[in-house]
C-alpha cells in the first residue's frame, strides 16, 4: 500500500507518546483478558453441562443432603435413563492451599451419567475392586506428580482422621473444556466413615434423561414426588444448576462488565485525547496535504488508520501478555480456578474492543482534520 | 502577456474576472479584493507586491483553488474553477497547481524523497515511475544528493528547494509561490529565485509569486501591486498598453 510510509511515519513521530498510548492499551486489554478468563473459569461448568442431565439437590440448600432411598423412586419416573449420586468431600491434601475438588461417587453408575470423562477399562475395573481406590483427573495428577499406584492421604474436614487412597486410575475429558481436576473415590467408603446420623445420605443426584425435551416434565415430576417430605428436592438442568452455582459467588458478569466499561471509556478518552493532540500538532501538514490534492476523505482515513493501529497493536500486545501469563496466574491461585484460560472467543472479543475504541477515539479528531479549511490551517500553522 | 484591465483574450492560461472577496471578522465585513481582473499567459512569471492586508495571499489562494471568491470567476486552462465542488477542486489542484510556501511546509517525518513523492501518490504511476520522477526533479533543484535526508537535516534554502521539487513533480499547469524567500537569507533567496527563473525559462512554467521583497520581485517578468484589494499598478515592464503589460 503506497500510503503505508506516510501512516507509519506519523505513527512513530512521537515515540514516547506512541509507546505510552500503546502501553495504556496493552494494560487495559491485559486486564480485559484476565477478567474474561476469570469469567470463563467461573462459567466453565455451564459450558460443559450436558443437555440431557438434570441435577437434584435438597430444596433448602445444596449443603443439605438427600436420602439414598430416593434413587430407586427417581429411576421409576418415566424418561429417566440413569442416575448417580455424589458427596462433596472437601479434604486437605498436605496443605490447605492444595485445593482440588474431591467427590465420593456412586461407582456403579458414574460412567453412564458422566460418559465424557473417560477412564480406561482396566483402571476402572481396578477401581471397582479396590475399596480404597481413587481416580484423579489428568490435570490434578499432573499438578501433584501422581502416578498410578501412589498412595494419596487426604485429611477429612468433617470426620476425624485421614483417608488413605490408592490411586488406581486417571481420567481424561473428551473435550478440551472438560474438568480434569476432580478426585473420585467410593461413596461406600465415605458412608462407612460417617457418623450414624449421617449415614445413607447423598449430597446430590445427577440423572440422565432419555430425551432432553422431557427435562422440564421430569424435573417437575421428581419435585412433586418428594413434595412435603422432610427432604424436598429442587431439580434443574445441569446448565441451570451450574449457572446458579456461579451466581452464588457474586455477580461476576456485572463485575466484569463494570470494570470492562471503565476500561473502555478510559481508553476512549486517553486515545481520543492523544489523537486530538496529534492532529492539532499537524494542522499545517494536513493543510499542505489537502493543498497538494489529498482529499478530505483521505485525511480522515490516515488519522483513523493511525488511531486504529495504536489500538490494535496495543490491544494485541496486552492480549498476548494475558495469554502468556495465564498459566502463571492459575498456578498462583493454587488450582482454585483450574480453567483460567483465555479462549479464542475472548481474544477475538478483546481485539474487537480495541478495534471499536480505535475507531471511536479517532473519529472526532479525524472528522476535524477532514473538515479543515486549508486557508485557515495554513494561517494558523 | 499579463493584463489587469479585464480585456485579456480567451487564450489566457489564467483569467480572473470581477473577483471579490469579503471576510466577516467580529461582526465587521472586510472587503479584501474588489472587482479584480487578471489575465496571465502560459510561461509568465508574475510577482504580486503590496502592503500587509492588501489581499496578495488571498488572491493566490483564490487562484490556487484553496478558497472561493465572494463574487467573480476564475478560469484556468479552460476550467471555470469558481463553481467546482470541494472534491472536484481538490482533484483540480492535484493536476494543475504547485504550491511553494514561505515556511516550506515539508512533512518533518518524511525524507526529502518521500516529501517530493507525496503528490505522485495520488496518481496511478508505478513505484518505479514515481522514483524516476522524484529523482529527476530532485536533480533539477540540485538536491539529488540529499534525497534521503529529513527536513531537520537540511538548511532553509535546501528545504525550499525540496518544496519546489514537490511543487513541480506532478508537472502542474502553474506554480503559486507565497513569499518563497521570506524565511531565507539573501544568498539562499538568490539561489531559490535562480531556480524559479530556471523553471520558467527552461521548463516553460507559469509562476505567480507573492513577495514583500522588491529585489525578489525584480526577478519576475511583471510586478503587479495590490492595494486595498485592487491591482493598481504594473511594474518593470517593457511595454504597457491599455492596462496590459508584456
Amino acid at each position: 500500500m503506497k500510503f503505508r510510509g506516510l501512516i507509519l511515519a506519523n505513527l512513530f513521530r512521537k515515540k514516547i507518546r506512541f509507546a505510552l498510548t500503546i502501553g495504556s492499551f496493552a494494560v487495559a486489554l491485559f486486564l480485559f483478558g484476565l477478567l474474561a478468563a476469570v469469567k470463563g473459569a467461573f462459567s466453565q461448568g455451564i459450558e460443559v453441562a450436558g443437555a440431557d442431565r438434570l441435577v437434584i439437590i435438597n430444596r433448602t440448600s445444596i449443603i443439605q443432603p438427600l436420602p439414598l432411598s430416593y434413587r430407586d423412586k427417581i429411576l421409576r419416573i418415566p424418561g429417566v435413563k440413569s442416575i448417580t449420586h455424589d458427596n462433596w468431600f472437601g479434604g486437605i491434601y498436605q496443605d490447605k492451599r492444595n485445593f482440588f475438588p474431591q467427590f465420593a461417587i456412586d461407582i456403579e453408575n458414574q460412567r453412564q451419567v458422566y460418559s465424557e470423562l473417560v477412564v480406561p477399562d482396566d483402571q476402572w475395573n481396578a477401581f471397582l475392586n479396590d475399596h480404597q481406590g481413587a481416580i484423579a483427573g489428568a490435570r490434578t495428577a499432573k499438578r501433584f506428580g501422581w502416578k498410578i499406584g501412589d498412595r494419596i492421604p487426604i485429611r477429612s474436614t468433617f470426620t476425624r482422621g485421614t483417608f488413605e487412597f490408592n490411586l488406581v486410575g486417571i481420567y481424561h475429558g473428551q473435550r478440551p473444556q472438560d474438568d480434569e481436576t476432580q478426585f473420585w473415590f467410593h461413596w461406600k467408603l465415605f458412608d462407612e466413615r460417617m457418623p450414624e446420623r449421617r449415614k445413607g445420605l447423598v449430597g446430590w443426584y445427577t440423572l440422565r434423561v432419555e430425551n432432553p425435551d422431557d427435562s422440564v416434565r421430569i424435573a417437575k415430576a421428581i419435585d412433586n414426588e418428594f413434595a412435603n417430605s422432610p427432604y424436598e428436592t429442587k431439580t434443574e438442568t445441569e446448565k441451570a444448576f451450574a449457572a446458579s452455582w456461579v451466581k452464588q459467588m457474586g455477580n461476576i458478569e456485572f463485575l466484569i462488565l463494570t470494570i470492562g466499561g471503565v476500561v473502555f471509556f478510559t481508553l476512549l478518552f486517553v486515545t481520543g485525547n492523544t489523537m486530538a493532540i496529534a492532529v492539532r500538532e499537524r494542522t499545517g501538514e494536513l493543510a499542505v496535504l489537502k493543498a497538494v490534492g489529498f482529499s478530505g476523505r483521505f485525511i480522515l482515513f490516515i488519522v483513523l488508520a493511525e488511531s486504529l493501529l495504536i489500538a490494535v497493536i496495543g490491544g494485541a500486545l496486552g492480549l498476548a501478555f494475558a495469554k502468556l501469563a495465564m498459566p502463571g496466574i492459575a498456578a498462583l491461585l493454587n488450582g482454585r480456578l483450574p480453567y483460567l484460560v483465555l479462549s479464542g472467543n475472548a481474544l477475538l472479543a478483546g481485539l474487537g474492543l480495541a478495534f471499536v475504541v480505535g475507531i471511536i477515539s479517532g473519529l472526532l479528531p479525524a472528522l476535524g482534520a477532514m473538515r479543515l479549511r486549508v486557508v485557515d490551517a495554513l494561517r494558523r500553522a | 502577456m499579463v493584463r489587469v484591465d479585464g480585456r485579456g483574450n480567451s487564450s489566457s492560461l489564467i483569467s480572473a474576472r470581477g473577483l471579490n472577496k469579503k471576510y466577516r471578522r467580529g461582526g465587521e465585513e472586510i472587503q479584501v479584493l474588489q472587482g479584480l481582473n487578471l489575465d496571465v499567459d502560459k510561461g509568465d512569471f508574475v510577482a504580486f507586491m503590496g502592503p500587509s492586508g492588501s489581499g496578495k495571499t488571498t488572491l493566490l489562494n483564490l487562484l490556487g483553488g484553496l478558497d472561493v471568491p465572494s463574487a467573480g470567476s476564475i478560469t484556468v486552462a479552460g476550467d471555470e474553477i469558481t463553481h467546482m465542488s470541494a472534491g472536484k477542486l481538490t482533484e483540480w489542484r492535484a493536476r494543475h497547481v504547485g504550491f511553494i510556501f514561505q515556511m516550506y511546509n515539508l512533512i518533518p517525518v518524511l525524507t526529502a524523497f518521500q516529501n517530493v513523492e507525496l503528490p505522485l501518490l495520488l496518481t496511478k504511476l508505478s513505484k518505479a515511475d514515481r522514483r524516476k520522477h522524484v529523482e529527476t526533479v530532485l536533480a533539477i533543484v540540485g538536491m539529488a544528493d540529499r534525497m534521503h535526508h529529513f527536513p531537520r537535516q537540511l538548511s532553509g534554502g535546501q528545504e525550499q528547494r525540496v518544496a519546489i521539487a514537490r511543487a513541480i513533480v506532478s508537472d502542474p499547469t502553474f506554480l503559486l509561490c507565497d513569499e518563497p524567500t521570506g524565511d531565507l537569507d539573501r544568498k539562499s533567496a538568490d539561489d531559490v529565485m535562480a531556480l524559479v527563473e530556471q523553471l520558467v525559462a527552461e521548463h516553460g512554467k507559469t509562476v505567480l509569486m507573492v513577495t514583500h521583497d522588491p529585489v525578489v520581485a525584480q526577478r519576475a517578468h511583471v510586478t503587479l501591486h495590490l492595494e486595498k484589494g485592487v491591482l493598481v499598478e504594473a511594474g518593470r515592464v517593457e511595454g504597457v498598453a491599455a492596462g496590459g503589460v508584456a
